[in-house]
């Protein structure tokens, strides 16, 4: 995933991507509808970038239910916290001039 | 050159990770204007309750000279009447500067970090409402200034953690007002107004000049 010259992760290469995980970390669980509401993006646009995320491996999915209504909610696995961290960390890096 | 492109795009990049981090955590809409007019509705109900209480009942008293319970039940309900007008003035005031704030900023006033603010608000909130109820039913005057005060306070540390972080110490000083008056039980209302008026107003001032007065 990690650009070998950079450190940065491709993942993260989209600015939906990235905006998913950053509420994610600071969020314990969220909603579909939350998500959308806050990054102000279609339905189908967030939902596929939710599935690159989660094929990834860097967020979980909870299937749950308000009455008859289907509740998808979102949190962040430690793996996604990780890879994450070091993306800032990359960025970081960047900003400074270090390589 | 492509490395200084690069260090650009790092940049916006961490800034937009950074502001969604924040608006996703906390509500900050919040205007310092609604705690101005909260305190002021404060204000003004506590000088109607001392007008109610001292010139009105204490007078009656002195001319009559005896008073049965019928009195104080109407008391009573005068007072729980005046604090449930003036609690809904403060509230809906408060609301409309805040709901003003976060137009002009487009942002929604109902999302998710609002609905958190509000129900870790409520909590300590309604706890103390129903515990101070209890106290009436059981005719006991004396903490209610003090619960009201300490409870407020402590929904206020625990909102601090959804919301501008400043709160906290608002809610500091309204739990050591509380404790304070419990050792001069007699002065309630004075406390009241001091907490929930002069507070909140200075409190007010403080937020509006710190977060909007640059805005405009």
């Amino acid at each position: 995933m990690k650009n070998p010259i950079t450190g940065l992760n491709k993942v993260f290469d989209n600015r939906i991507r990235l905006g998913v995980m950053s509420i994610l970390v600071v969020n314990e669980e969220i909603s579909f509808n939350d998500l959308k509401q806050m990054l102000e993006v279609t339905d189908g646009n967030l939902a596929t970038h939710l599935v690159s995320l989660e094929e990834n491996g860097y967020i979980k999915v909870h299937k749950g239910f308000i009455g008859r209504k289907t509740n998808t909610t979102y949190s962040v696995t430690r793996n996604g916290e990780k890879a994450f961290s070091d993306h800032i960390t990359a960025l970081e890096n960047m900003i400074k001039g270090v390589k | 050159m492509a490395e200084q492109n690069q260090q650009q795009d790092s940049l916006r990049e961490v800034t937009d990770i950074r502001r969604l981090m924040e608006r996703s955590s906390r509500f900050i809409s919040l205007s310092g204007l609604s705690g101005v007019a909260a305190g002021i509705f404060a204000l003004v109900g506590a000088a109607v309750a001392r007008y109610v209480v001292f010139d009105k009942y204490y007078d009656e008293y002195d001319q009559r000279h005896h008073f049965d319970n019928s009195d104080f039940a109407r008391l009573k309900m005068q007072l729980l009447g005046l604090a449930a007008v003036v609690f809904a003035a403060a509230f809906l005031s408060a609301f409309y500067f805040t709901w003003r704030k976060s137009r002009k900023e487009g942002r929604p006033l109902w999302d998710f970090t609002s609905r958190k603010l509000f129900w870790n608000m409520m909590i300590p909130l309604v706890a103390g409402g129903l515990f101070i109820l209890g106290m009436l039913q059981y005719d006991d005057w004396r903490f209610v200034a003090p619960a009201c005060l300490i409870f407020y306070g402590l929904a206020l540390v625990n909102a601090s953690k959804y919301t501008l972080t400043d709160i906290r110490y608002l809610g500091y000083f309204e739990i050591v007002l509380g404790l304070l008056n419990m050792q001069w039980i007699g002065y309630g209302l004075y406390f009241w107004a001091l907490g929930f008026g002069v507070l909140h107003i200075l409190y007010g001032v403080v937020m509006w000049w710190k977060y909007e007065r640059v805005s405009k």
